[in-house]
């Protein structure tokens, strides 16, 4: 699989100055547990100092509607896939819940992933479901970002809620982490843009009438009011890369692994929001 | 019936007699506008709920006439009196004829 | 990083501005006929009616809002510029312990929502509040 040959270096930090962001002062309690929404950047993002949640750009309404696990709409998919975890499907007669006594067994998984595994591929949370599906369960897969997985895959998430993000770059991951930070500043599209042009470069500014973020994925899958359901961090890799007018790579596919990985680690000290509301 | 509908509601387990509680009630619901159109131009037809009760032990809390104009996943959040024990009885009413149900019990503390 | 003409003509244009959907003037239904058409004719009050809405809206398909009409028997929400004005109608019972609710409404754009109350005596009131739906950027 071919990477884009142009590698745009960002050199310097080209001090642009932003607009004040809405909300940084601003606190986020859910359900009493306060989560780390801004957090000295990690050591190996060399342009940012400080990272912000997603939240933090949102308007106070937007804001709020994460703060209630009643008035966050994204639970009833939660709820959902509370029946689906303890549903039976497949072949082997089995539910999630026959291996797994409990959506609690996976606190603390979504905080690491993705990660690489003992057999040196990297491995995400879809993927490990899919795994159980077709291998125990006798199931059929699901598509990456359909309902059933981004309701099951946001279940899973939301045991890690309240964990600071803390995905590996080093020894076995260290080159794909490579591949996909190239991937991240590279142009692409007829509007010939990297995911750095808006969310490292213009991060806090407003993109016609969107507050840009950094584009931290620490809330995936989230409920945004656009769709109003559940959606996945490929999807909205998808959708971004459809937005500047470039092919999408495939959900679920090398390019896309790699840049979940990149993109994870750029929010390495923030806590997991999962499932978090965003417009 | 709608695919996938699922309803939520948020109801003390308990109250004082004659206490004020605020309810919450979501649905997954598309909420069809009949606005919008598919692929071949043509408007997809509305289907909604067009529709949703609140009864306490038989009276009446609150009954809302929904329009297209409510977003999917319709929420609602309304103030009711517990005057004795008893249930909260939601109903909720779609176009395709499907009615949604969901009750909680109140003691009284 | 270097800046291209693209990246410049592309961040100045869009970073500079809120887009602004106006209202559509000549397909909104004028306030006061929508009022008109709750209260059969009758006059409202401008008290006695609480109607808390965004100034902007984040995105126009899940838009926050409330109404409060002590008193009232019934509220009628409705949205001066979408397709069709009706939002919903609220009508409470004897077990309400307040005429108030909360809900999230879609607004097609910019536009007035308007929130009429019919009281007990059969007098209405009424409010209205501007809410300014913008345009997505690139998050669509």
């Amino acid at each position: 699989m071919k990477f884009k040959k142009l590698i745009t270096v960002v050199v310097g930090a080209l001090a642009i100055p932003f607009a004040a962001i809405a909300g940084e002062d601003s606190q986020l309690t859910v359900e009493g547990q306060l989560m780390v929404t801004s957090v000295a950047a990690p050591a190996h993002m060399e342009n940012v100092d400080e990272i912000f949640s997603g939240w933090v750009f949102r308007k106070d309404e937007t804001q709020a509607l994460q703060m209630d696990d009643f008035d966050n709409p994204a639970f009833i998919f939660i709820d959902k896939a509370i029946d689906t975890f303890n549903a039976v499907d497949g072949t082997a007669g089995k539910a999630c819940v026959s291996c797994h006594e409990s959506p609690e067994v996976f606190k603390g998984l979504r905080a690491s992933m993705p990660r690489v595994n003992s057999s040196g591929e990297l491995e995400t949370i879809p993927e490990l479901v899919n795994g159980c599906r077709t291998e125990r369960m006798g199931a059929e897969k699901w598509k990456w970002s359909e309902g059933n997985m981004a309701g099951i895959i946001g279940l899973i998430g939301l045991q890690s809620r309240g964990m600071p993000v803390n995905v590996a770059i080093d020894g076995a991951a260290s080159g794909t982490w490579d591949k996909g930070k190239e991937l991240y500043y590279t142009r692409v599209g007829q509007l010939n843009m990297s995911c750095a042009n808006c969310h490292e470069d213009n991060y806090g500014n407003m993109i016609r009438a969107d507050h840009l973020s950094m584009g931290q994925i620490n809330g995936f899958p989230t409920y945004r009011l656009k769709n109003a359901k559940l959606n996945t961090i490929h999807a909205r890799f998808k959708g971004c890369m459809k937005n500047i007018r470039a092919t999408p790579y495939k959900e679920g596919g090398d390019e896309f692994k790699a840049l979940e990985l990149y993109v994870a680690s750029r929010s390495n000290g923030l806590t997991i929001e999962t499932p978090s509301v965003r417009n | 019936m709608a695919k996938g509908v699922k309803a939520r509601v948020k109801v003390p387990k308990t109250a004082d007699v004659g206490e004020i509680v605020t309810l919450k009630t979501l649905i997954s619901h598309k909420m069809e506008s009949g606005q919008r159109k598919d692929s071949d131009g043509n408007k997809i037809p509305q289907s909604i709920i067009n529709r949703f009760t609140c009864a306490f032990n038989g009276n009446t809390v609150i009954d809302v006439k929904m329009a297209a104009a409510i977003s999917t996943n319709p929420y609602f959040a309304f103030d009711a009196v517990v005057p004795e024990a008893g249930e909260f009885h939601f109903t909720w009413y779609d176009d395709d004829g499907s009615i949604y149900e969901e009750k909680k019990s109140v003691k009284i503390a | 990083m270097k800046l291209t003409r693209r990246d410049t003509i592309a961040m100045g244009g869009a970073a500079a501005l809120t887009t602004i959907l106006p209202s559509f003037s000549s397909a909104a239904t004028p306030v006061n006929e929508l009022i008109m058409g709750v209260t059969g004719g009758a006059d409202a009050a401008s008290a006695g009616i609480f109607l808390t809405a965004p100034e902007i809206a984040e995105n126009g398909n899940t838009v926050p809002i409330s109404i409060d009409a002590p008193g009232a028997v019934a509220i009628t929400v409705l949205a001066a510029g979408n397709p069709l004005p009706g939002v919903a109608t609220f009508n409470f019972g004897a077990g309400s312990a307040s005429q108030s609710a909360t809900t999230r409404i879609r607004l097609a754009g910019t536009q007035d929502v308007v929130a009429v109350a019919e009281m007990a005596d059969g007098s209405f009131a009424s409010a209205h509040q501007t809410v300014k739906v913008t345009i997505g950027g690139c998050g669509g």
